[in-house]
């Protein structure tokens, strides 16, 4: 049997939920037999790959690349996994959300910094005026809740999807876990 | 309580299960007392139900209208059914729209692990909202010496306001506003450290369901809301 | 009063009349007095002074006519009651030519044709006095036949005859659900409490209609009589009129025909010499359209937060302060006294099978005639607009009738021969509500018709219940969203699920019928929801689309 290919983003997110995944002690052993990493931060690799089976990706839509890259991965990518509540819900970075972007980006870079106090334009993403939850960007087909996710729901959820399963996620966690 | 009804029996079926029960008790009171679980969030053991967070609603059979089962009493051979695939779709759509409706971030809420609205979603399977959060700007008050109102966390389900009504007796709390506007208040929408009629009993901090009211200086581990409201009540009962 | 006291009144005032060879009626309803029959009516005064007329020409304040559009409306009558003439737009420098005219050759410039179908097709029960009598002063109600029925009840009628009439009248509320008033009155009747009240409901919040104001202003001890016979039918001894405050025109004629008739001895205790007591209180509501609703009325009554809440049980077994009560709208109350006074078999022998009487409606929005009209039940939609209505000014295209109000539904052109009753509105997914009737042509947008509606019942939602505080500002932000040509299949799909949530699941009334403009105008005018969607085009040219590239931001 060929490996599964997966992936994994790290969009607007703490890297809480990618810590969780890698925090499955000896199961990631069994994972790694099982898969193949095609598209990871922790994967050198600059381009999203084609024909991807499982992309799990941490972390809400921000910024115009976000969407872009949520775009590419939803073309590329058979089956979608919203790991975490900040790409499910938005989660902290959404609570900028009742805020004006400038406002947002002249208390941190401007009000609140001691040294150079310039809000950064060049070479970042354009944030948009709304942090938003993956799922209103592209259709997501797992959603798996927490913050972050246990690493055993997460590691049920991947086992689950290789085997062909529906994950069941409802039961091992929820919003904020 | 009225005593015509407290002196009826009447037998009726609950999810094909049979049930006696007096007549002035509610579908909800006569399903838990038969083991029937009926999800609730405005419901409060003790206090007046008020039928507003709709997640109760049952079918019984020969009226196309549901009825929410905290408030509405049993009758003569009434046939209840608690768990449809309709009511269970319509359940999980409320909650998302309590949950689309203002600012729930249950990772660095103190209500964490302890709060009824997550513990709802999770009971009723609900991983995801498909409606788009409305972001609201709310007020948070901390005026108070002990305890913190956060509209950010209010589901509106009027606990406090009838905690302290009905079983206090101060009326702090009321709402104010209508619609999505609509906000709980203390006093006439004055700051709840300014209160001249709140006794500081803590009542509304147990009984709301969700970080919406706290006490000052917990942890998400410690803010535990207990339920010695309902004993109150309960003990009150007997002696009337 | 006696029935003796009650029929010398009627005598006096009859002979008083008889000297007058003129009477000039001015509209001073609100439609009239809005364009200044006011001024009108001191200027025609004045005239007649002047010219030394006042014994011979009575020049007084009348309710409403019903051609609103054409006001001030004055009509002129001789001794015996009959028109001479109408005149329209009629301002205070015409005065002299109106008062020359009494008798004499009309005025040419001023009149206003009752021929025409908008009054000829009328048959008037609810306001049958509208526009004949001085709603200030109860002697003109009782010369029209007022307080009769009333003292036919006390007199000959046991309070279950009365809930029999009512019931074989085939009455139904009108207040907009169309409940059975004969079985609601029984229900009060039989409960056993020594306590109950009767509640006119007179909230009236529909926007766009504006028939209860109508006949309070115009006729109020009318509503009197019908609530003070429904208090004997049920045995109630307190009566509470429920007015809205926007109307201080119509509770400052309450106000003053409940002084009156408790001056005569037909309102209080002991009235006609029976032992049968009754007062009548008004009370402001303070402009929430929920309010109409009849336990959140109830709660405003009783100085609550006015919200809705569960029924069962309904306010006839457990109403005002957990009291029986009665509550009936206005022109429900206002065709008790006819009814018995000619009995229920006349009643039902007008309207449709299931539908008695007549409906009285607001004509209003792109139609010729906006106004009050009252017609029997059973009368052609397409009659209602073109007929009476005068169809549609500026030569536009008819699109569609919205009746109900923000509870209604939009009814398209191919049921324009529909007859109109309780039943057949329903069966087109609207309501016959209070009587609105907004007329709208080929220049409304239907997406943003449904999106008014849905802004209205966002903000007049109570809050209480969770599917109509958060689920119509959820749809309301999709149907901006429609408008704007954003709106996505998905967020479409979303809308429908959130019509069928509200309806099934909603507290009270307000959120259950909160989405019927939207499933209407989606059932009848998915052409126009798809042209915003996929043809970022509106059709009607009334929604701004966003440029494609705003949408990206
Ligand atoms: C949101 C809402 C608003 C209402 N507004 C009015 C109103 O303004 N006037 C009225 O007579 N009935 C109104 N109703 C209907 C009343 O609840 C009640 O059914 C009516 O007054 C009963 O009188 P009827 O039987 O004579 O129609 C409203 C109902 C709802 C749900
Ligand atoms: S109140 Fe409950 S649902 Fe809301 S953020 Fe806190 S834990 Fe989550
Ligand atoms: S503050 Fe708490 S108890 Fe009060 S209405 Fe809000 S959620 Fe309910
Ligand atoms: S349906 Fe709307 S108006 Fe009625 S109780 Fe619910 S929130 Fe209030
Ligand atoms: S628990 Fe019954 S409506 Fe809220």
């Amino acid at each position: 049997m060929s490996k599964a290919r997966i992936a994994t983003v790290w969009l607007d997110g703490c890297s809480g939920c990618h810590m969780s995944l890698l925090d499955m002690d000896e199961k990631i052993i069994t994972l790694a037999s099982l898969i193949e990493m095609v598209y990871s931060p922790t994967v050198d690799m600059k381009q999203y790959p084609q024909n991807v089976d499982v992309c799990l990706i941490e972390g809400a839509a921000s910024s115009d690349e976000d969407i872009h890259k949520l775009k590419i991965i939803r073309l590329n990518t058979k089956c979608l996994v919203a790991l975490g509540d900040c790409a499910i819900t938005g989660n902290v970075p959404s609570m900028r959300n009742m805020y004006k972007v400038e406002e947002i980006l002249n208390r941190a870079y401007v009000e609140n910094a001691v040294l150079q106090q310039q809000i950064p334009r060049i070479g970042v993403p354009v944030l948009q005026t709304r942090c938003r939850p993956i799922h209103e960007i592209v259709k997501v087909d797992v959603f798996v809740p927490g913050c972050p996710p246990p690493s055993e729901t997460i590691y049920n959820c991947v086992a689950d999807l290789l085997a062909g399963k529906t994950p069941d996620i409802g039961a091992t966690t929820r919003f904020g876990k | 309580m009225n005593s015509t009804l407290a002196s009826q029996i009447v037998t009726l079926k609950i999810d094909g299960k049979d049930c006696g029960a007096r007549g002035d008790e509610t579908i909800l009171s006569v399903a838990r007392e038969n083991g029937i679980d009926i999800p609730t969030l405005c419901h409060y053991d003790g206090l007046t139900d008020i039928g507003a967070c709709r997640i109760c609603l049952v079918e019984v059979k020969g009226s196309p209208k549901l009825f929410a089962a905290c408030s509405t009493l049993v009758t003569e051979g009434m046939e209840v059914s608690t768990n449809s695939p309709r009511l269970q779709r319509y359940r999980k759509t409320i909650l998302e729209l309590l949950f689309s409706e203002r600012n729930h971030v249950c990772a660095v809420c103190v209500s964490n692990g302890h709060c009824e609205l997550q513990a709802m979603a999770m009971k009723l399977g609900l991983t995801h909202v498909r409606l788009p959060y409305r972001y609201p700007n709310l007020k948070v008050d901390a005026t108070h010496t002990r305890y913190v109102q956060d509209d950010n966390r209010c589901i509106l389900c009027q606990r406090c306001v009838r905690v302290c009504a009905e079983i206090e007796g101060a009326h702090v709390w009321d709402i104010m506003g209508r619609g999505i506007e609509a906000r709980a208040i203390t006093d006439l929408n004055e700051p709840w450290g300014a209160s001249t009629s709140c006794t500081s009993c803590g009542k509304c901090v147990h009984v709301c369901p969700t970080a919406a009211i706290f006490e000052k200086g917990k942890s998400a581990g410690e803010m535990v809301k207990r339920s010695f409201v309902s004993e109150l009540a309960a003990k009150r009962e007997v002696y009337e | 009063m006696t029935a003796e006291e009650l029929n010398e009144l009627i005598e006096q005032e009859v002979e008083a009349n008889k000297l007058f060879v003129h009477s000039i009626n001015v509209c001073v309803a609100a439609g009239c007095l809005s364009s200044h029959a006011d001024q009108t009516l001191d200027a025609l005064k004045k005239e007649v002074k002047a010219k030394g007329l006042d014994k011979e020409i009575k020049v007084k304040g009348v309710g409403c006519m019903g051609l609103c559009a054409a006001g001030p409306l004055v009509e002129i009558r001789d001794a015996s009651n009959a028109a001479q003439v109408m005149y329209q737009g009629v301002q205070g420098e015409h005065a002299e030519q109106v008062v020359a005219s009494a008798g004499k050759q009309s005025v040419q410039s001023l009149v206003c044709d009752t021929s025409i179908p908008f009054f000829a097709k009328q048959v008037k029960i609810v306001l049958e006095n509208c526009g004949l009598i001085d709603p200030e002063r109860i002697e003109e109600y009782i010369v029209a036949e007022g307080y009769r029925a009333l003292q036919k009840c006390l007199q000959e009628l046991a309070p279950t005859k009365v809930v029999e009439e009512v019931t074989k009248s085939g009455l139904r509320g009108r207040g907009g659900a169309g409940f059975p008033t004969g079985l609601k009155w029984a229900t009060v009747a039989k409960a056993q409490n020594k306590q109950k009240y009767v509640i006119c409901n007179a909230d009236e919040g529909d926007p766009g209609a504006f028939m209860d104001r109508s006949v309070l202003e115009s006729d109020p001890h009318r509503v009197l009589e019908g609530m003070a016979i429904a208090a004997y039918a049920t045995g109630a001894n307190r009566g509470y009129i429920y007015c809205r405050a926007e109307y201080p025109l119509a509770v400052k004629r309450l106000k003053n025909a409940i002084k009156q008739a408790e001056r005569v001895g037909i309102l209080g205790q002991g009235i006609m010499g029976t032992t049968f007591n009754f007062t009548v209180e008004v009370r402001l509501g303070a402009g929430a359209f929920v309010c109409g609703e009849e336990t959140a009325l109830i709660h405003s009554i009783e100085g609550k937060r006015g919200t809705p809440r569960p029924r069962p049980p309904f306010p006839a077994q457990s109403g005002l302060w957990g009291c029986p009560t009665l509550i009936n709208n206005v022109e429900t109350f206002a065709n008790i006294p006819p009814i018995l006074r000619k009995g229920g078999a006349w009643f039902a022998s007008i309207g449709t099978e299931k539908s008695k009487g007549t409906k009285v409606f607001a004509l209003a929005g792109r139609v010729s005639n906006t106004g009050l009209v009252e017609v029997p039940m059973g009368m052609k939609l397409r009659e209602i607009v073109f007929s009476l209505g005068g169809g549609i000014p500026d030569g536009k295209k008819f699109k569609a009738v919205q009746t109900g109000g923000p509870s209604g539904g939009c009814i398209p052109e191919q049921f324009l021969d529909m007859e109109v009753d309780y039943d057949s509105i329903a069966k087109v997914g609207s309501i016959m509500g209070s009587g609105g009737m907004i007329i709208m042509d080929e220049t409304s947008c239907m997406v943003d018709v449904a999106k008014f509606f849905m802004e209205f019942c966002k903000s007049e939602s109570c809050g209480k219940c969770v599917p109509c505080r958060v689920g119509t500002s959820q749809m309301y932000d999709i149907l901006c969203k429609v408008t704007d040509g954003t709106a996505t299949p998905e967020e479409i799909a979303m809308l429908e699920e959130l019509c069928d949530l509200l309806k099934s699941t909603s507290l009270c009334g307000l959120g259950m019928t909160a989405p019927n403009p939207v499933l209407t105008t989606m059932k009848y005018f998915r052409n126009e929801y798809d042209a915003h969607i996929q043809g970022k085009k509106c059709p009607a040219g009334v929604c701004k689309i966003k440029a494609a590239q705003e949408v990206l931001v």
